[in-house]
């Protein structure tokens, strides 16, 4: 790492841990933000460096928010009474029960799906291209229908979260999930990059070029394979875990395994951004929130609409994404050498 | 409900029945989706909303008072330039690349028509009466709505018209010989573009009847495309691209199982079942296959 990127680092750091105070209303949205470059960041690991296309990372997110939730509500009140019927207006946390709730359902929501990734990565792993796709978009919304019908979680009327203690209101509820979700990035960044120097991440791209040929060179795939998915779980559980005490509401198909939006949105932030890189998802994800808020907020009613035009657009026009597009412009800032009169000859071909 | 099942027949000879004349709808539109993915090689996800799409129109009959039947003729023809419109549009652009990409695009089709179709038809479960009435057998113990069996007929007529078709038509030999080898169909004179147009029109026209069928059938609604989508998927990875006979014996079981599943889990595991079940079967095929060392293509 260069003087430069240091200076990168610490001036994100610093902009992350101010701009709440900077931009008091846009807490609730930085947090959200913070969420998806999350979500972005540990599809990056299977859809861009693995080449395995994945719509199954949501599983990993709806299951870290129920378990937050639980695990917060359980420890002190019994869960079936709670979400029998409005329990958040007859048990009330006391500061000290809801901060440490949220700290061992945090630990739960991540440790859990990560438990949940391994036992079925074997299986679900041995699938390759569409048929992965395939089976793990069903392993979504199937997880999102049958926890619709659990009764205890709160089946289809949903599953209200503690709310804040009252202490400071709401100015203090919004900073305490900005820092807590900003943490989950920081945490996240730090391990994807330190992973992305390991041999790890040439095998998973080479497991992305030709899993064949890696296996053929000695490389146990599948292991990698797991453990790649593992470390996405980890994080996505964590992510859903802080998404489910921001929202404050869970509900089985609109929230926690929402395929339909936070599903596709990761793939799609992450193919905004470019697949493949360190950099594409996070760029994809805050490019893709502000385009987001813009529907939410000019194309009231028609934001579905627009949704489904932009991920066509994204798709079938820049598959490559923003990254993808730069390193085709500037190939010498991405480290790639280029041979003039090999250029030449290509120009000349064309 | 569980144990009824088992002790008292009936209800196993109805959910059985109910399943067939299901699982024959199921086909028709796996057969549509075996035909784009054979010939095109994309993996259409708005499949079911196609489906929910054509139901609407055979809605919209019954509503100004045309009885729903005819939607059976109508909604297929209108479906027909749907289809050729989205091809147009989007799927041209996707038909010689990966496959994920035909994924996600027409995910993003699909919650386009979703959406478009929950402004225009309103978020209501609905459905268009016929005024079959039912069947009674067995001593009036299983009940039959005549709506099912004329549905399944109809499946089956438009599924043997589609193969005889497929068979004996100019069109059809060029698109079976697109599916073959699109490349030396070109070279021998084939306008691949109109042929690959022409299938996703005839998917579209095949969704449309079906959904005509289940707007009498059953109930429509604009979210519920995609369990019709992966309940056609799943006949066809169990089935096999291009094995007709295989894809309606496929259907049929889905269609079994899904009742029975009904009536022992409770119709609110349904959909999630079907899912399961395509992740179930998904990974009993991985590790047969992984026992030679292959794995699904």
């Amino acid at each position: 790492m260069n003087r430069n990127s240091w200076i990168l680092y610490i001036g994100i750091l610093v902009f992350g841990l101010v701009a709440p105070f900077i931009f008091p209303a846009f807490k609730v949205q930085l947090s959200i933000l913070c969420v998806l470059i999350v979500l972005a960041t540990t599809w990056n690991i299977q859809g861009g460096e693995m080449g395995y296309n994945t719509f199954g990372n949501i599983l990993f997110y709806g299951l870290g928010m129920y378990l937050c939730a639980s695990v917060q509500v359980g420890m002190f009140f019994p869960l079936a009474e709670w979400t029998e019927s409005g329990g958040e207006k007859t048990f009330v946390h006391t500061p000290s029960q809801f901060f440490q709730g949220m700290a061992a359902g945090l630990v739960v929501a991540a440790v859990v799906p990560t438990i949940v990734a391994g036992l079925i990565g074997y299986a679900i792993l041995g699938l390759r291209g569409h048929y992965f796709a395939i089976c793990t978009l069903g392993l979504g919304v199937a997880a999102g229908e049958i926890s619709g019908g659990i009764e205890i979680i709160g089946a289809g009327q949903g599953f209200t979260t503690p709310p804040f203690p009252n202490i400071g209101g709401l100015e203090a509820r919004g900073e305490f999930f900005y820092f807590l979700s900003f943490g989950a990035l920081v945490l996240t960044f730090i391990a994807v990059r330190a992973i992305y120097t390991t041999r790890f991440r040439l095998i998973l791209n080479a497991i992305r070029d030709n899993e064949d040929k890696a296996e053929a060179m000695g490389i146990e795939t599948m292991k990698y394979k797991i453990t790649g998915w593992m470390i996405s779980a980890f994080f996505c559980g964590l992510a859903g875990g802080i998404m489910g005490g921001l929202v404050g509401y869970i509900d089985s198909t609109d929230v926690a395994f929402d395929g339909r939006e936070m599903g596709v949105f990761m793939v799609l932030m992450a193919i905004l951004g470019g697949k493949g890189t360190l950099w594409g998802p996070i760029i994809g994800a805050t490019l893709f929130h502000f385009f987001k808020e813009g529907f939410w907020t000019f194309f009231l009613g028609w934001q579905y609409v627009a949704l489904g035009v932009l991920i066509v657009v994204i798709v079938i026009y820049f598959p490559e994404g923003l990254m993808g597009w730069l390193r085709e412009k500037y190939p010498e800032r991405f480290g790639e050498v280029i041979d003039e009169a090999d250029r030449k000859a290509q120009v000349e071909l064309k | 409900m569980d144990f009824l099942v088992f002790q008292y027949p009936m209800i196993t000879i109805q959910a059985c029945l109910d399943g067939l004349l299901l699982g024959i709808l199921f086909a028709l539109i796996a057969y549509g989706m075996a035909l784009q993915w054979g010939v095109m090689n994309i993996i259409n996800i708005a499949q079911g909303d196609l489906v929910i799409l054509g139901g609407y129109i055979a809605y919209f009959m019954y509503l100004y008072g045309i009885h729903p039947a005819w939607g059976v003729i109508v909604s297929p023809i209108i479906m027909y330039f749907v289809g050729i419109a989205i091809y147009k549009l989007v799927i041209n652009k996707v038909v010689d690349r990966d496959l994920f990409i035909s994924i996600l695009a027409t995910f993003g089709i699909s919650i386009l028509f979703m959406q478009l179709m929950n402004f225009a038809f309103g978020a209501d479960v609905v459905l268009a009466n016929s005024g079959y009435g039912t069947t009674m057998l067995f001593d009036n113990n299983v009940v039959l709505p005549n709506s099912k069996i004329f549905s399944a007929f109809i499946s089956i007529v438009f599924a043997i018209c589609l193969v005889v078709y497929m068979k004996r038509s100019k069109l059809g030999r060029a698109i079976r010989a697109t599916a073959q080898n699109a490349r030396a169909a070109k070279i021998l004179g084939v306008d691949t573009e109109k042929v690959y147009a022409a299938t996703f029109g005839i998917n579209a026209a095949l969704c449309g009847v079906a959904g005509a069928l289940i707007s009498i059938t059953f109930t429509i609604h604009p979210y519920m495309g995609l369990p019709y989508t992966i309940r056609s998927f799943m006949i066809v990875i169990v089935a096999g691209l291009g094995n007709l006979p295989g894809v309606a014996m496929s259907g049929m079981g889905l269609g079994i199982f899904e009742e029975f599943a009904d009536y022992i889990l409770g119709t609110e595991f349904r959909i999630g079942s079907v899912f399961l079940l395509l992740v179930l079967i998904l990974v009993y095929r991985r590790f047969k296959l992984s026992r030679k060392r292959e794995y699904l293509k």
